[in-house]
């Protein structure tokens, strides 16, 4: 009823919705003064000077002030052979490498004054040129951003060989420029911070909003030169991260110092425009993909080249290259084929450093690959669905190993496919759009089906080299002398209800009803240590680990009762939070009050270690859980003005066993509706200077719930082999495919007229031009 | 993202009002609703000595209806115009341009004299109010002037209004029975500013017929009242109406443009 599978309420909506949760904007210290940075006007340029007015000087800090200090800068290298280090010093040192960098800190009683004074702060710059293109920030003799390098490559990474010998006669051959958009990750509440030194703890306290306390920590101690245990980094309450909240930040190094230099407790919230210009950027990337198939569709190789404008400077933890890397290695999507070769860059540009959002590459590569699926269909004749199907990775092949080595764990990947398409009712569509539309728009029809990996491990990461690698992922649990339990765990919880899945992963083990159930999370100062929540690990890891505890502690709870019911051990059983023997039983509570209060009632042989414990969690393979799903569309698109409406979106999704179906849907519809923002609305340009165009939210478009429609859910529920209850990590799928469906259904309607849109955000004027295209070039 | 110091106040009087404004030297701005102006205060694109809040003069607030005309006080909200009698002919067309502006949170507070005064090319009243043939009453310290709304907007975000001038009353003139009535805005999504827009007024029995052409980079067009609606709404004729402005040459803004031409006019004609 209430354990894994059930649909509750979340435990922490109460406080949540009511707008009782306590934020790092709802912090206020004694004493507390506010920062406000200073950040670079131009995206390039030397630092020749600073001129800061006398009256203002002691609230005016630079790296002038930080260096001498001690302060180091960030770097985040990758063990990956050629990968180029970047170091950037929190407050820009003798040069600026993108528009938005900051350059100076303020300090004031109030944000108006400290904004008041970053006004006055003038730097004099000598400006070079700016690499705003990735394309050509790669070409050689593109002035270099780090300027000891010999290019603007991070890395490179060649996967495969070539096989053009093995397709020379294939029939169909396909070759697509695919690009998408830089975007920015908007979370509700964006980043903020409070810093202070605890004289009793004698530690730097940091509250920030983070998905990764323990790792801010990690960094703040290099960049500091502190001991780990005189830092303490706290995760309040935090409205969304998305992967903005995954790495340690340049400002959190800047108010740490300062707090620690000045002895007040500082406070910096980011605003929308910092947020919008300064850092919080994703997703851009640029391919160039050949697909070979057979006359059936059946894909025989696919060939590809992709770039990723990974920005300024490399960072902390997940480096530069993570996400051009992973393209490689994710690009076959869920297919079988035999001959893949792909070649990736991590380019450095003058832009923001780009940051792991939610379905990091994932996204991409699928509206890549699901593009080329579309093409390769209208070359063969068929149905795109029909060579979606002739593709997929078959149930009986599961496990499956895939020509990158990822180890599919499990699934009917087809079904997801032919669920879908009965679902959105192909048949009915296509008869649609031969009776044409009373209003004149045309409607398409579009699918995508990816597998995503989640909660991949050491067996992965250590591979990187990057600063993090995730173990064993653990969990203290406490069962309290009245019989309540308390849950400590180093991830945060930002919006999953982990607040609640985990108390219904130990309600599932020992019974004990979920409002007696505590998640403390966030909290370096109390949980043990965690890489914390990024990678759709979560609930896979720590969820395991909740399961691990519980069952530890349910053997000791056992042993204590046989004692108390004079029963033998193996016929005592926990059931509904009692345990049982025969006739006799006793409740947790019970013998919790023994082992607290009257432990002179306990065996002889009592495990000292009473009614707590850590127990760390690994899968039986951490090379991460493989959720799937298709997703399909219809749309209406208005050819006069390029608008798009979507009429209907199924999602056919399979995560393993669901522990609360309403968070799995609550993921969905989220991811959805982010995905709805990538593949139609949101977009952060560069000018040619390299400044950014979308400072506002009036530029940045975002989905507002009357751009996201009714999404329909179809669950599948295979388990994974490998971990607890066979769950599987599914917080960022949702977001993976809708701009690939989209995109496909746009496609559909405008094949009509000849026209094929291929980049990201599909936009009123990318429809109109791709039209007015086919109107000059008639197709043959 | 927070403004500058600056004084506040809150006259009575609309003499009171114009004399503060007068005193300023351009460092003072008026305010009603702050939609627009208050994300502009925080951004520091605005940084005024002086703000006066112009929500408590009683000449502003008012809307009444005389016998060729709809007076609406300057600082009368989108929400109120949306929610009026919408039995009266030019009230219906006034609530139904109401309603389609941003959101109702933004209705709310943001009014149709702040609107004007604005003059965001892409914002409804702009381009609806020049379609109407509305006048606007502006009162200042040297006297009132009633100006047309086509005339009021000088460019994007430019007025004739002097620095010590308010809108005071936005008259519009009623519409006919039979009068036809179109406007069409194309927006990426709802509520947002428009890309393109267009507005068409069909008033037969008083011999007034109007195409106008909104969200532009400047003022809003007025299309050459003399030729038939459907030689106005031909792509042709909106790439010459455009070819002054920054959107020449544009081909999707010319496209959508026109499209909205044809639209509005389709509404009013069907």
């Amino acid at each position: 009823m209430f354990g894994v599978g059930a649909r509750v309420r979340r435990k922490e909506d109460d406080r949540l919705l009511r707008g009782r949760g306590r934020f790092v904007a709802d912090i206020a210290l004694v004493g507390m003064r506010e920062l406000a940075f200073v950040r670079s006007p131009v995206a390039h340029a030397r630092i020749l000077s600073f001129d800061i007015p006398e009256q203002v000087r002691r609230q005016v800090f630079t790296w002038q002030d930080l260096e001498p200090a001690g302060v180091r800068p960030i770097r985040a290298a990758s063990g990956l052979p050629g990968f180029k280090v970047s170091e950037q010093p929190p407050l820009a040192a003798d040069k600026v490498r993108f528009a938005g960098e900051p350059i100076a800190v303020t300090v004031a009683a109030t944000r108006a004054e400290a904004e008041d004074i970053a006004s006055q702060v003038i730097a004099e710059f000598d400006e070079l040129p700016p690499n705003v293109d990735m394309l050509a920030a790669a070409a050689p003799g593109a002035p270099c951003v780090h300027e000891h390098w010999s290019d603007n490559i991070f890395l490179e990474t060649r996967v495969g060989q070539s096989f053009e010998k093995d397709v020379a006669a294939a029939p169909v051959r396909i070759s697509r420029s695919i690009r998408t958009q830089r975007q920015c990750i908007v979370p509700l509440e964006g980043k903020g911070l409070v810093a202070h030194w605890d004289r009793q703890a004698e530690q730097l306290v940091l509250y920030t909003a983070t998905q990764m306390p323990h790792i801010v920590r990690s960094g703040l101690s290099e960049c500091l030169g502190l001991p780990l245990e005189a830092i303490r980094v706290i995760a309040p309450d935090v409205g969304g991260g998305f992967g903005w909240k995954g790495l340690l930040q340049p400002e959190e190094v800047v108010a740490a110092w300062l707090c620690l230099h000045l002895g007040c407790p500082l406070r910096w919230m980011e605003d929308r425009r910092e947020h919008l210009v300064a850092a919080a950027n994703a997703r851009e990337h640029h391919y160039e993909i050949t697909a070979y198939a057979d006359a059936d569709g059946r894909l025989l190789g696919v060939d590809a080249d992709a770039w990723v404008d990974a920005g300024a400077y490399s960072i902390y933890p997940f480096s530069a290259c993570l996400e051009a890397a992973q393209v490689g290695s994710i690009l076959p999507g869920p297919y079988d084929f035999p001959h893949y070769r792909c070649r990736t860059f991590s380019v450095c540009t003058n832009k923001p450093p780009i940051v792991p959002f939610r379905g990091v590459a994932r996204a991409n590569v699928c509206f890549a690959m699901e593009q080329i699926i579309d093409a390769i269909a209208a070359a063969v004749g068929r149905e795109a669905w029909e060579v979606r199907l002739l593709n997929l990775v078959p149930p009986e092949k599961m496990p499956f190993d895939n020509i990158t080595g990822k180890h599919f764990d499990s699934g009917d990947y087809p079904e997801s496919l032919r669920r879908a398409v009965a679902g959105i009712d192909l048949a009915s569509v296509r008869r649609r759009q031969l009776q044409g539309e009373p209003d004149g728009r045309l409607v398409g029809v579009g699918f995508a089906t990816y597998c995503e990996q989640g909660a991949h491990g050491t067996a992965v990461y250590h591979g990187w080299g990057i600063p993090m690698v995730p173990g064993y992922e653990q969990v203290q649990a406490r069962i309290t002398a009245d019989g309540g339990l308390e849950l400590r765990a180093g991830i945060q919880s930002h919006g999953q209800g982990m607040e609640t899945s985990f108390a219904q992963v130990a309600h599932e083990v020992l019974g004990i009803p979920l409002e007696r159930i505590r998640l403390v999370h966030g909290d370096t100062g109390l949980t043990p240590y965690s890489t914390g929540t990024w990678g759709s690990r979560s609930m896979v890891m720590a969820g395991g680990a909740v399961a691990t505890a519980c069952r530890r502690l349910a053997d000791r709870l056992r042993r204590i009762a046989a004692h108390l019911l004079q029963a033998r051990l193996e016929d005592v059983t926990l059931s509904g939070g009692m345990l049982q023997s025969g006739q006799a039983d006793i409740t947790i509570a019970e013998i919790a009050r023994t082992w607290y209060l009257a432990p002179q009632l306990l065996p002889a042989d009592v495990d000292p270690g009473g009614l707590e414990i850590t127990a760390g969690y690994k899968p039986k393979s951490d090379h991460g859980t493989f959720s799937y799903a298709t997703h399909a569309a219809v749309v209406a698109v208005d050819a006069e003005v390029g608008l798009v409406e979507i009429l209907d979106y199924l999602v056919v999704e399979d995560a393993g066993t669901m522990v609360n179906p309403a968070i799995v849907e609550g993921q969905i519809f989220g991811g959805v509706a982010q995905g709805i923002g990538t593949a139609l609305y949101e977009c952060s340009p560069y000018d040619d200077a390299g400044q950014p165009m979308a400072s506002t939210l009036m530029d940045y478009l975002l989905p507002g719930f009357t751009e996201v429609p009714a999404i329909r859910i179809e669950h599948m529920e295979t388990p994974s082999p490998y971990t607890e209850f066979g769950v599987k990590g599914l917080g960022e799928g949702g977001v993976i495919a809708p701009s690939a469906v989209l995109c496909n259904a746009i496609n559909d309607a405008l094949k009509a007229r000849g026209a094929v849109v291929t980049d990201q955000p599909v936009t009123p004027a990318r429809i109109l031009a791709a039209l007015r295209n086919a109107r000059a070039e008639p197709p043959p | 993202m927070k403004p500058v110091d600056f004084d506040y106040v809150k006259p009575t009087t609309l003499a009171a009002a114009v004399d503060l404004l007068a005193q300023g030297n351009g460092s003072v701005k008026a305010v009603a609703g702050a939609q627009s102006l208050g994300p502009m205060l925080n951004l520091r694109l605005v940084q005024p000595e002086l703000l006066v809040d112009v929500t408590a003069i009683p000449e502003l607030l008012g809307t009444r209806e005389e016998a060729e005309r709809i007076v609406i006080g300057a600082g009368v909200t989108h929400a109120r115009l949306e929610d009026g009698d919408t039995s009266e002919r030019t009230q219906a067309v006034l609530a139904q341009i109401a309603s389609g502006i941003a959101y109702r949170a933004v209705r709310n507070r943001g009014t149709i004299g702040g609107s004007l005064a604005h003059a965001d090319p892409a914002a409804d009243w702009l381009v609806c109010t020049t379609a109407l043939g509305a006048e606007l009453l502006l009162v200042g310290t040297a006297g009132q002037r009633t100006v047309s709304a086509a005339e009021f907007v000088v460019g994007g975000f430019e007025t004739m209004l002097a620095p010590d001038e308010l809108i005071v009353e936005v008259r519009v003139p009623r519409l006919s029975a039979g009068s036809r009535w179109g406007y069409y805005k194309l927006c990426r999504k709802r509520g947002e500013f428009a890309d393109a827009s267009a507005a068409v007024l069909v008033d037969d029995a008083r011999g007034f017929y109007r195409c106008v052409i909104g969200a532009t980079s400047g003022r809003p067009i007025v299309l050459d009242d003399s030729r038939p609606l459907s030689e106005l709404a031909g792509a042709a004729a909106v790439a010459e109406a455009l070819s002054p402005t920054a959107l020449a040459g544009d081909a999707f803004a010319i496209q959508v443009h026109a499209a909205a031409v044809r639209r509005a006019v389709r509404a009013a004609t069907a």
